[in-house]
């Protein structure tokens, strides 16, 4: 892993504890590699949106994918850069278990002067079953590139 | 079971969505504007996802869930409700969302009896200038007669 991903990964575990909307949601940082995050959120009543029917809320789920997808944005661009999402994509191919684990794994497959192209899924405990896809684009301020980024 | 008393509710001019636990972490109501649904999000520090700005993930499940009651509101008085659920959901973010109250209204563009069609907005202050956009395709799940 590069310097950065290391030093990311140090640091993501406490930052994500201090960006509100992900504590009161409960999202917890498993790891990272070069260009890729894989992110937690464990089960709680208020994520749902149908009690009686044990149904997720999509907002829980987008609030996991985009903060995933963008941190592997983040580790892909090598540096600590503002950016903002342009759009989220998710595909939801099937309900978690009930009170399931949602364990999200996205990646930065293209990274251009401005836009980074990010794709992902969500599982409740087998990667090779996703409940859900996600696509995505951000926008990187290019004004803000350090020179010789290509 | 949740939708015939969220189809009593909605039909109020005016409600807290408690019914629904993510919307009462939320802290979301809703007011009827016309015959426009419009789901209000109140500021609160939970909400935020960098400095000064709300997380993108609390503005898209606000987005889906103005669909999500959109459809329940236009399922026909008095039948069985459907069980309602998001299959694709695609947000788009035009502006950032400043801390405070956000608003959003979805109207639907195919009603049918398995699919419905969505196009979602929020807005901050002024409704023409949208801070984000969602396009949702919702799947009913009917009960069996």
């Amino acid at each position: 892993m590069s310097e950065f991903a290391d030093q990311v990964s140090q640091f993501m575990g406490p930052f994500l504890g201090r960006v509100p909307h992900n504590k009161q949601l409960g999202l917890r940082f498993i790891a990272n590699g070069s260009n890729w995050v894989e992110l937690q959120l464990p089960y709680a009543p208020h994520l749902l949106v149908d009690p009686d029917h044990g149904i997720w809320a999509s907002g829980p789920i987008i609030t996991l994918m985009d903060t995933c997808v963008g941190m592997a944005s983040m580790l892909t661009r090598g540096a600590f850069e503002p950016h903002a999402t342009l759009d989220l994509r998710t595909d939801y191919v099937r309900s978690p278990k009930p009170q399931a684990t949602v364990t999200a794994r996205g990646e930065c497959y293209r990274m251009t002067r401005q836009i980074a192209f990010v794709r992902g899924l969500a599982h409740d405990g087998d990667p090779a079953d996703p409940i859900a896809h996600v696509t995505g684009t951000f926008m990187f301020a290019a004004s803000k590139l350090a020179g010789g980024w290509q | 079971m949740t939708s015939p008393a969220l189809a009593t509710l909605l039909r109020q001019p005016t409600g807290r969505l408690d019914l629904l636990p993510y919307a009462a972490l939320l802290d979301l109501s809703f007011e009827l504007v016309g015959e426009e649904l419009q789901l209000v999000m109140p500021f609160a520090e939970t909400l935020i996802g960098s400095p000064g700005r709300l997380h993108g993930g609390s503005i898209g499940g606000l987005l889906e869930l103005a669909g999500l009651l959109t459809v329940i509101a236009a399922q026909p008085e008095g039948e069985a409700l459907p069980r309602v659920r998001p299959v694709t959901v695609t947000v788009d973010f035009m502006r950032e969302g400043a801390t405070q109250e956000t608003r959003a209204v979805a109207s639907i563009t195919k009603l049918g009896r398995r699919v419905v069609n969505v196009h979602a907005q929020a807005w901050q202050g002024s409704r023409d200038k949208p801070i984000a956009a969602a396009h949702i395709n919702f799947v009913l799940d009917w009960p069996e007669r």
